[in-house]
């Protein structure tokens, strides 16, 4: 049995021996010796009766005809593994109490994010299976909501639109606010909807709620490679600003994320969640600049209005793409402080709560 | 080079426990509970919110689901864990592998841990069977080469390798476990907690199940291994514990606390004993007074096997002169009628208390859970006296079986031996007839 990661990341175990991290272990035959990283990558086990035991300095055939000439690799590679400094390693601790450091816990995500993409990538394959659409639903659904929109806001209720028409106008808004809406949505029910996978196997929780968020990331790309030709219809070149889009983005769903950190978590003990978010989602398309322009707010009140980080997200996005007017620096750089509180806080408010998920759900 | 490991600690735990708030499990608290707690103590709700409720805080009804055990298990080690529904062996098994807090005590771990507290978690109806074993691999906590390196291996034990690129939604039951345990049983990791996962899809497979728990055992990981079939634990592990009410009631090798455990813990009425001819069950024509199943040979308290005969025993008052039929139907736990076997007093026996008694051969029923049926009539549609589930017995499988070294469950209603008598009609060159 040889070298494996422990679940938790701190150190890399052989047997309950940890090796230091750069040595290189070397068989007393001088013809194999085996680098410390390979031990971490778990290539070992694999390196077995191949070639990827003798050292990177040798070229392809000159491997072959080594390995040839090793009929008992694998003891070799045992013999270089020995010779590898070892010290005990410390145990991972249970306890009712403690927590893992922050520090622990980024590495422990990073440690799991081949599951993480694997859950982006189910959702993804399974989210439009047996539909007739499939991916096209991600742009059919925003430019429809534009449509009735530009229909009843912008031809009956002649609401403002910046100069362009009605319909970029509110398409462009469209495409950020779905993606924020639905990785939302999505995220608030992801933990409860995953409860087999927190009841019967460790992770780092967190995990679930963002790749629900990368996830709507997927839809948001389909969408927006339809907004350039859009855009383009209507005569609108994006200029130098377009740049500035990418961060807007990141943004949105970063607001999801933190919003969804807070909703999912409270959604395992309350399931009275699942009802508000839509409900919440709605009363918060209205107080975002999607269907009217910010400009409808007083001047004074335009920052405090950046306290909805929507705001922000939609007003920049449209700015960055649109190039109406000047940059809304104020509103963006509330909101990013809006954004950037609720993330933190519901990353305090998620960890302190992921401890009972699997008792609770 | 693991032989030297082999004798360090693996897993410390020391005074763990676990307590639950009775029907926490299942029931979640509305928002309503909340909002009236919020109108009658403002500010509660912000509270209990940043709260983690730990369970049992408040008020008594809790439980303690693990309570004050301590257990250390070494490199190498296959430790079974046995025990009855309830008694925490899955809690301990869920703390350690870091799925739940404990609300006491510690545990510490050296070594990467694997869970399979389930086969199939995470499983899509909707992927394919090649999607869900990557899917499933990650899960479990695999990593995308590894599951590429096994992926032949995971595929050739699944016996699925047609239906690979079907979604398992349109796979059959039996097909879709294959599938999951096969990925479950590539998972190497220094330590594997298994949790009653063997019980899946048809005989053959659950051989082979078996036969792969029994190489991973004999590899020299370190292996828990929750389950009921207490033949597999006594030939798989090396080691094993007994839970009872959360905590370790014993300790020790498989065969001696798995046959303790059988004597102390199983739920069964072998015996029932009415003494006062007034109260016991029946009526004018006939009342029960004693009913007892025992092996043939021994005391009720000796177990019955699947190999040994064992005779039920009914002593009753017959209180009228004429004939009366009696009846025994044997259900197995599905509640299948195994048989049915009647006697005729004719002529009428006596007035006065009897006693009835059947034999029933070894060799005969399989082993599991058993009750009996007794029915007395005179005859016709004239009932005189019905009791279902008069007695419950176990009947225990048999280690010491010649079938070869297979010691999972055997389907079938009855599980009779038969002798198999193999000769050579004809060799086929040399090597070949030492097969035969």
């Amino acid at each position: 049995m040889l070298t494996q990661r422990n679940p938790l990341g701190r150190h890399h175990f052989q047997h309950g021996i940890r090796h230091d991290f750069f040595a290189y272990g070397c068989c007393p035959c001088a013809k194999i010796s085996v680098p410390r990283s390979w031990i971490c990558n778990r290539l070992i086990p694999h390196a077995y009766g191949s070639a990827l035991a003798i050292p990177r300095r040798f070229s392809g055939t000159e491997k072959l005809g080594r390995l040839a000439s090793h009929l008992k690799l694998e003891a070799h590679v045992n013999n270089a593994i020995e010779t590898l400094p070892r010290r005990e390693c410390p145990a991972l601790v249970i306890t009712g109490r403690s927590k893992i450091s922050w520090a622990l816990a980024v590495r422990e995500l990073w440690q799991y994010r081949e599951l993480l993409y694997f859950l982006v990538w189910r959702d993804v394959k399974v989210r439009y299976k047996q539909t007739v659409l499939g991916l096209a639903w991600a742009v059919v659904q925003p430019l429809f909501i534009a449509l009735t929109l530009s229909l009843f806001l912008g031809r009956l209720a002649k609401l403002p639109s910046g100069g362009v028409p009605y319909i970029v106008f509110a398409y462009t808004a469209m495409v950020p606010w779905q993606l924020f809406a639905s990785a939302l949505t999505d995220s608030s029910n992801s933990l409860v909807a995953n409860e087999r996978l927190i009841t019967k196997v460790y992770f780092p929780r967190v995990v679930v709620p963002m790749s629900t968020v990368l996830g709507g990331l997927v839809d948001f790309t389909v969408a927006f490679a339809v907004l350039i030709p859009f855009l383009a219809y209507y005569h609108i070149t994006p200029t130098v600003t377009a740049l500035a889009a990418p961060f807007f983005v990141l943004l949105a769903a970063l607001i999801s994320f933190g919003a969804g950190l807070w909703l999912s978590a409270l959604n395992v003990q309350y399931r009275d969640v699942r009802y508000t978010v839509g409900f919440l989602i709605q009363l918060w398309f209205f107080l975002t600049p999607v269907v009217y322009p910010s400009s409808v707010v007083p001047e004074k009140w335009r920052a405090l209005y950046g306290l909805n980080p929507m705001a922000g997200v939609v007003e920049g996005f449209r700015w960055a793409l649109l190039g109406t007017g000047e940059a809304p620096v104020r509103l963006v750089s509330v909101s990013v402080l809006a954004a950037a509180l609720i993330v933190v806080s519901g990353f305090y408010y998620f960890r302190h709560m992921e401890d009972t998920f699997a008792d609770v759900i | 080079m693991s032989s030297e490991l082999s004798g360090s600690v693996a897993i410390h735990c020391e005074g763990l426990g676990k307590r639950y708030r009775v029907g926490q499990r299942q029931r979640y608290r509305a928002l309503r509970d909340t909002i009236s707690d919020t109108l009658r103590a403002p500010f509660r709700f912000v509270r209990q919110a940043f709260t983690a409720p730990i369970a049992g805080e408040r008020g008594p009804e809790f439980l303690w689901a693990l309570k004050d055990v301590s257990l250390e298990v070494r490199h190498g080690e296959a430790l079974g864990i046995i025990g009855r529904n309830g008694a925490g062996k899955s809690t301990l098994l869920k703390i350690l592998s870091h799925i739940t807090k404990p609300t006491e005590g510690q545990a510490a771990i050296r070594g990467r841990v694997g869970t399979l507290l389930e086969v199939g978690t995470g499983f899509h109806p909707e992927l394919t069977g090649r999607e869900n074993i990557y899917l499933n691999g990650a899960i479990l906590g695999m990593k995308r080469r590894e599951i590429e390196r096994r992926f032949d291996e995971i595929v050739e034990f699944s016996e699925c390798g047609r239906f690979l690129d079907t979604p398992v939604k349109h796979y059959s039951s039996g097909m879709y476990m294959r599938l999951a345990f096969a990925v479950a049983a590539h998972l190497d990791t220094e330590i594997l907690l298994v949790d009653e996962v063997l019980a899946v899809g048809d005989a053959a497979f659950q051989k082979k199940c078996l036969g792969k728990m029994g190489d991973v055992a004999h590899q020299g990981r370190t292996v828990l291994f929750v389950s009921h079939n207490l033949v597999a634990v006594e030939s798989l592990c090396t080691r094993a514990v007994c839970l009872h009410d959360g905590k370790i009631a014993m300790e020790g090798p498989p065969n001696v606390v798995a046959s303790r455990y059988l004597k102390e813990w199983i739920p069964s009425s072998t015996e029932i004993v009415y003494d006062d001819i007034a109260t016991a069950p029946g009526n004018e024509m006939f009342r029960l007074r004693r009913a007892c199943v025992r092996p043939v040979n021994g005391s009720r308290s000796d177990l019955i096997t699947v190999r040994t005969a064992f005779a039920v025993e009914f002593e009753y008052w017959k209180l009228v002169p004429h004939s009366l039929f009696l009846d025994v139907y044997v259900y197995n736990e599905t509640g299948i009628l195994l048989f049915n076997t009647a006697s005729f007093d004719e002529p009428p026996n006596p007035q006065g208390l009897l006693r009835s008694r059947i034999v029933v051969p070894g060799d005969l029923l399989n082993n599991g859970t058993h009750c009996i049926k007794f029915f007395v009539s005179l005859g016709g549609n004239h009932v005189v006296f019905e009791a279902d589930d008069l007695l419950v017995f176990e009947v225990h499988d048999a280690s010491s079986d010649l079938r070869g070294p297979y010691h999972g469950a055997w389907p079938g209603a009855v599980r009779p031996f038969v002798e198999w008598d193999t000769e050579c009609i004809e060799a086929r060159g040399t090597n070949d007839s030492k097969r035969v």
